[in-house]
């Protein structure tokens, strides 16, 4: 008797418990806690590590048989594979926004300029990593070419490929913009980057989760604020998933 | 146990409690995301697992439904109020003293034939009852608890963070890297687990309403008959 009253008082408990928690996550004020939370990590993590501290680099040895793919494996278009068959002989990356001098570059452009080769580990939001050695120019060298504003906060990512019908986008802050491991990656171990990693270009934010490191580049624009961008919150999976935008956790 | 719980016991009980459920069930809805463990830097390929895990089911999951994003934004928020309040706990236990007093076991229950006797009073069902305070068994529990499953949980959690890893990557190299974070963090989590489980049962049997009030109140004093 006792031990059924006491039986359905827990279960009666983990219910009102659930419950509750819908609740909180599905109200403003729960919303605002989870956002805190989130800022208080990128403060921690920030305020711990320095703004310029470096991601780990390995070894050439030490990079992962494979990469996995994951999300976008390709652009679904007659353009991209027309692109593809010419190894991207055409690809332009603009670079716009709030900048004094906007810039057009083909992938010869970006190969003549000073490259960084960094073997670094890729951790994706799902929990499972993968080591690969990326290389490009530095992105601090195409946002100073291009002479970015002073009201510029953020740095946008624009992609060609497009997932459940929207634009794959992304941004990060200065801090990571300018970062020495931020790179416009064009090459994977030494080979043009596969198709389903992102080809020709994908930036590197080595600090934050996979989903923040951009496939299929065809801009970057530097912006005052994120709000009128995609649905305001960043980034594709952050606007269609509500995952967070800071990525570093 | 005849001593009354403190109220800084208390406080931390209750919120340490609802941290470690948000963390556990949150940390399932994440593990869903991704069911294999490996060891090592790397991992990502099923047949490199040294083990897969089950799928949670929705009712054991925050929440109760798959969104690794929403578990995310759980585990995050859990993540501060586990971190901060056990923190401030190890300090006040040991500045007021009842680390030393209460949960540090003497060289004698560390004994092998002190632990044999008090395993066999248990499993005759008496316990709390040998001494006043914790027995040695508990003492113990409570003391790998607190030393060692909680920090490994913020270590192996802080290991796995790619925002963090920049501040200490000999933490990240000492765990056996992060894919051996990750699974750690996955193994201690259940080790927390394990000991809640028992912590729940040696409750219920052994006067648990007493025992809830003690937790909530501070329980009343030895002359009143407590226990």
């Amino acid at each position: 008797m006792t031990d059924i009253k006491r039986r359905s008082m827990l279960a009666g408990l983990a219910a009102l418990g659930t419950g509750a928690c819908a609740k909180i996550a599905n109200s403003d004020t729960g919303q605002s806690w989870f956002d805190a939370a989130e800022d208080w990590h990128r403060i921690a993590q920030r305020t711990l590590a320095g703004r310029q501290r470096l991601a780990p680099e390995f070894a050439r040895d030490d990079v992962s048989p494979d990469f996995k793919g994951n999300g976008s494996l390709t652009v679904d278009t007659p353009a991209y594979r027309a692109d593809r068959e010419s190894g991207f002989a055409a690809w332009r990356l603009l670079v716009g926004g709030l900048v004094e001098q906007p810039l057009s570059l083909s992938m010869d452009d970006l190969r003549a300029m000073p490259q960084r080769t960094q073997v670094t580990r890729h951790d994706c939001v799902e929990g499972w990593s993968a080591i690969g050695e990326w290389t490009g120019p530095q992105l601090s060298l195409l946002l100073d070419s291009a002479r970015v504003k002073r009201d510029a906060n953020f740095i946008v990512f624009r992609c060609a490929d497009n997932l459940y019908g929207r634009d794959y986008y992304e941004s990060v802050d200065m801090v990571d913009a300018y970062h020495p491991q931020t790179i416009i990656a064009h090459l994977l171990n030494g080979q043009p980057i596969p198709e389903k990693n992102g080809a020709p270009l994908r930036m590197r934010i080595e600090r934050q989760l996979g989903y923040k490191h951009a496939k299929y580049l065809t801009g970057i624009e530097a912006v005052a604020d994120l709000s009128d961008i995609g649905d305001g919150k960043g980034g594709f999976w952050e606007d269609f998933g509500n995952y967070q935008w800071y990525a570093g956790i | 146990m005849n001593q009354r719980h403190s109220l800084s016991v208390r406080l931390w009980h209750w919120i340490n409690a609802a941290a470690l459920i948000i963390l556990f069930m949150s940390g399932l809805n994440i593990s869903n995301a991704h069911r294999y463990l490996y060891w090592g830097d790397y991992g990502f390929d099923p047949a490199d697992a040294w083990t897969s895990v089950m799928r949670f089911p929705g009712w054991s999951t925050l929440p109760q439904y798959y969104d690794l994003a929403a578990a995310r934004d759980w585990h995050s928020l859990g993540a501060w109020l586990f971190s901060v309040p056990l923190l401030a706990m190890w300090i006040v236990m040991l500045v007021n003293g009842h680390f030393w007093r209460d949960i540090r076991a003497s060289r004698k229950e560390w004994r092998i034939g002190s632990l044999r006797d008090e395993v066999a009073a248990h499993l005759r069902g008496k316990f709390g009852l040998l001494q006043s305070g914790y027995n040695g068994l508990q003492k113990i529990a409570y003391g790998v608890v607190y030393a060692v499953l909680l920090p490994m949980m913020i270590f192996t959690g802080l290991a796995i963070s790619p925002g963090f890893e920049p501040a200490a990557p000999w933490l990240v190299d000492i765990l056996g890297g992060r894919q051996s974070a990750r699974s750690l963090h996955f193994i201690f989590a259940w080790a927390v687990f394990g000991f809640f489980v028992i912590h729940v049962a040696m409750v219920l049997l052994s006067h648990p309403l007493k025992r809830l009030a003690g937790m909530v109140t501070g329980g009343r004093d030895k002359e009143s008959g407590f226990d």
